[in-house]
């Protein structure tokens, strides 16, 4: 096959318009696509950011209902529900959730919402739009790897998903795998094949991570339109290109640490294990150490939370200027402070392994790194309230996203420097207060800055406007639900309540949260309702919402307005436009907006 | 447009940026293993290991590669096409030899009486085979890789003048080199 043909014609496209020399041989075919080049297996950038939306939104039902279901154990642990029994066989024996589903539920959960939604669902859908959009490409530097992303996600998802059909079982020993137990089948039933299908299904979902990263550094770096320098990117685009380099840097380490443990596993070595006894069974392992494998898999575990939060706190800042009407308040700081996350992000790892018997004196080096993160978070926050004050505010559901995702992030990250304190986490490891503080500065603040996406930008996916009321009504239970549900695990988790336990009513100290855990899980159920009104929301306007007029329905200025409002493929039907301004020029010299592609006029003031 | 070209044209081609940062990826990788290598040797139960003479000739073989993939791309450059293809096939036939040494060394260790894996076996061992397997795939990566342009060389049907695949293939055959050399001696000196 030759080169040209290999790539399709949207290369060409882009070949066309940078590289003149590299390709002397030019195709402009403007064939019909086919449904299946067009849907399945699409090249174009925005084709495969809707495919990673969508089968992440899937993973979100899932993994969600997956919470459901364990919430639904621990807030009634009394109680049968023999509708249970019905659908999930002995997984359920007597209506009630037994210890290996348990599990089984929260191990998915956790990996379910990590991996599959909060990073191929949230980077994978907005640096895919995104990308090429707002600096000016047609699209990623290679659309055949970008491809080749989303399709390794799908074989990862494929795997991962059908493991919950093993008789044993999927993976249960945590999201996090820790051997000994994940890397001894005879341990338990979820470390048996399930484990090995969590094993394969995350290398799978590496490679998709690592072509996707790579994809995105060297579009950010290599194909900007003209004049768009890298401090004329919206931070947006920062914030992704960051991102990509925590992830193309961090998975390989995981990779490595997955693949130690996969001969652990089948090949009788002892990387990670040690004198251990089985059952009454002696095993022959010897000398292998399971805290090395804490060690490479939190060397990519922490990072990965940045991986999860990054672009959220770029979509976030974007959405608020835009909606402020007022340029980003410190963009260098902005960008800087993104840097320093990122390079803080590979300095903390051991802040998860205080506990381990980890050397005191090291721990303090890393107690030191951690509570440094505060410093750029702190400026983050500063810049956005500062973005707020006095703005003109516009109260889209994009814009309550993106404000809720700031009072998230202080009352997550404020439990943060709690945590970062090895003595004070000696008290709180695998407690609620960690459940808690992830949860909220993680989990629920990276969704909201999702959600403030897809709803920013969901015009210029689909060239249609999601409901505003089923909107508020969403982002209005979403906000108060996720304080109601994770607030009071914090008071549990200071009174030392243990995770990872399926009943804690035979547990004289923590009977008295017993009321408290009820009611967490009837919110729980509440808020994941209100999801699926989201989903609903999302599907029905795809087809019947209100149809986008205007090429640029929030007045913004980054370039992704100045396509069409159905941009086809190479998103320009002309010239890529020049830019000659940065992304931010808000409520200038009595303008509400002037596009990054107008000229700077001779009489205007300096920003 | 004429000036945004001379702007683009100074910039490095995004397949071969690609081929840099994939490389950057694969450091970290290799890194996060021989550094787990280090943190285990320094704990109990840790067998000195000894590496099989062949492993040099297959350091020899791997270097000696490198150069004939340099030949080739200077040949492409030249437009010496006949000279281009002999040397491509060339270093695939070099690859394909280091891959058959590593693994005639490994099959070695039995005939020492040494366990890579499964019971009795030391974590020395295990990493080493775990170590120079990956690297192994990668070396087998990138002899697929010259053997796709090298066919993609002799087919009489597609003619390409664009020397990027030629470029990004010796890249990377260089990098597995480099890594091979750098892991060779991390095994030496790091027993």
């Amino acid at each position: 096959m030759s080169e040209s043909s290999l790539h399709g014609h949207g290369h060409e496209g882009v070949v066309s318009s940078h590289t003149h020399e590299a390709h002397d041989v030019h195709h402009h075919h403007h064939h019909e696509e086919s449904f299946i080049s067009k849907y399945v297996f699409s090249q174009d950038h925005k084709m495969i950011a809707k495919q990673f939306l969508i089968t992440g939104m899937i993973w979100a039902v899932i993994g969600g209902l997956f919470s459901v279901l364990f919430r639904l154990q621990l807030g009634y642990p009394d109680m049968s529900f023999p509708i249970l029994e019905d659908i999930f066989g002995k997984w359920a024996a007597g209506g009630r959730i037994s210890n290996d589903f348990y599990y089984a539920l929260v191990t998915m959960h956790g990996t379910i919402l990590v991996f599959f939604v909060l990073t191929a669902g949230l980077s994978g859908t907005f640096a895919n739009l995104l990308i090429p959009l707002q600096i000016g490409a047609r699209d990623m530097a290679s659309p055949m790897l970008n491809m080749l992303s989303y399709w390794f996600f799908f074989l990862a998802s494929i795997i991962m998903f059908s493991s919950l059909f093993i008789q044993t079982g999927p993976a249960s020993g945590g999201w996090t795998i820790y051997p000994p137990l994940s890397a001894l089948g005879q341990a338990t039933d979820g470390s048996k094949l399930g484990m090995d299908f969590w094993l394969v299904s995350m290398a799978m979902f590496i490679v998709s991570s690592l072509l996707g990263g790579l994809n995105y550094i060297s579009t950010i770096l290599n194909m900007r339109t003209k004049g768009m320098s890298m401090t004329r990117m919206p931070l947006t685009i920062w914030a992704i290109f960051f991102t990509a380099v925590l992830g193309v840097l961090s998975f390989p380490v995981l990779l490595s640490g997955a693949i130690l443990l996969l001969f652990d596993r089948n090949l009788g070595t002892s990387f990670y294990l040690s004198e251990i006894v089985v059952k009454g069974e002696i095993l022959p392992n010897e000398g292998g150490s399971p805290i090395l494998f804490q060690h490479l898999f939190w060397f990519l575990g922490h990072p990965e939370v940045y991986i999860i939060l990054m672009p959220a706190l770029g979509m976030v800042s974007e959405v608020m200027s835009v909606n402020s009407r007022k340029p980003i308040f410190g963009y260098l700081a902005m960008v800087g402070s993104l840097f320093a996350i990122c390079i803080l992000a590979f300095l903390v790892w051991a802040h998860h392994m205080f506990v381990t018997g980890l050397n005191p004196f090291l721990g303090a080096f890393f107690v030191l790194l951690t509570l440094l993160i505060a410093v750029p978070s702190a400026i983050k926050v500063f810049n956005w309230l500062t973005t707020l004050w006095r703005g003109n505010l516009r109260f889209t559901p994009a814009m309550l996203f993106a404000i809720g995702f700031v009072s998230l992030f202080i009352s997550g990250g404020l439990t943060g420097i709690f945590l970062g304190n090895s003595t004070l986490d000696l008290h709180l490891h695998d407690t609620y207060f960690v459940v808690a503080h992830f949860h909220i500065v993680m989990g629920v603040a990276s969704f909201f800055g999702m959600f403030a996406g897809v709803y920013h930008w969901f015009p210029k996916m689909y060239g249609r406007y999601l409901n505003n009321n089923l909107a508020y009504i969403h982002f209005w239970v979403t906000m108060i639900g996720a304080y109601l549900i994770f607030w009071p695990m914090h008071y549990s988790g200071l009174a030392g309540m243990p995770r990872r336990y399926t009943d804690y009513s035979n547990w004289h100290s923590f009977n008295q949260f017993a009321g408290m855990s009820r009611f967490i899980s009837s919110v729980a159920m509440v808020v994941f309702a209100v999801q699926l009104l989201f989903l609903f929301n999302f599907f029905y306007s795809i087809w019947k919402g209100r149809k986008v007029t205007s090429t640029n329905p929030w007045g913004a200025n980054t370039l992704e307005w100045t396509t069409p409002v159905n941009p086809g493929h190479g998103n320009w039907p002309g010239e890529i436009p020049e830019v000659h301004r940065w992304a931010y020029d808000y409520g200038k010299d009595g303008r509400e907006y002037i596009s990054q592609i107008e000229p700077v006029g001779a009489n205007e003031s300096k920003h | 447009m004429a000036e945004v070209m001379s702007v683009q044209r100074k910039r490095i081609h995004p397949h071969k940026f690609l081929m840099w940062v994939a490389i950057g990826s694969i450091i970290m990788m290799f890194a996060g293993l021989t550094s787990a290598y280090i943190v285990k040797r320094s704990q109990v139960n840790w067998q000195m290991i000894e590496i099989p003479k062949l492993f040099w000739f297959s350091t020899l073989a791997i270097i000696l590669s490198s150069v004939t993939v340099q030949l080739a791309l200077k040949a492409f450059r030249d437009r010496n096409i006949p000279r281009y293809k002999q040397m491509i096939i060339f270093t695939a036939i070099l690859g394909a030899v280091f891959l058959v040494m590593q693994f005639i060394g490994f099959m070695q260790f039995s005939k020492m009486d040494i366990r890579l894996i499964g019971a009795g076996s030391n974590a020395s061992y295990s990493f080493l085979l775990a170590i120079a397997g990956l690297h192994a795939l990668h070396v087998l990566g990138g002899v697929i890789a010259l053997t796709v342009i090298g066919i993609r060389a002799m087919s009489s049907r597609s003619k390409n003048y664009s020397s990027v695949p030629v470029e990004v293939v010796s890249t990377y055959w260089h990098f597995v080199d480099i890594l091979w050399i750098y892991l060779f001696l991390f095994f030496n000196w790091m027993k």
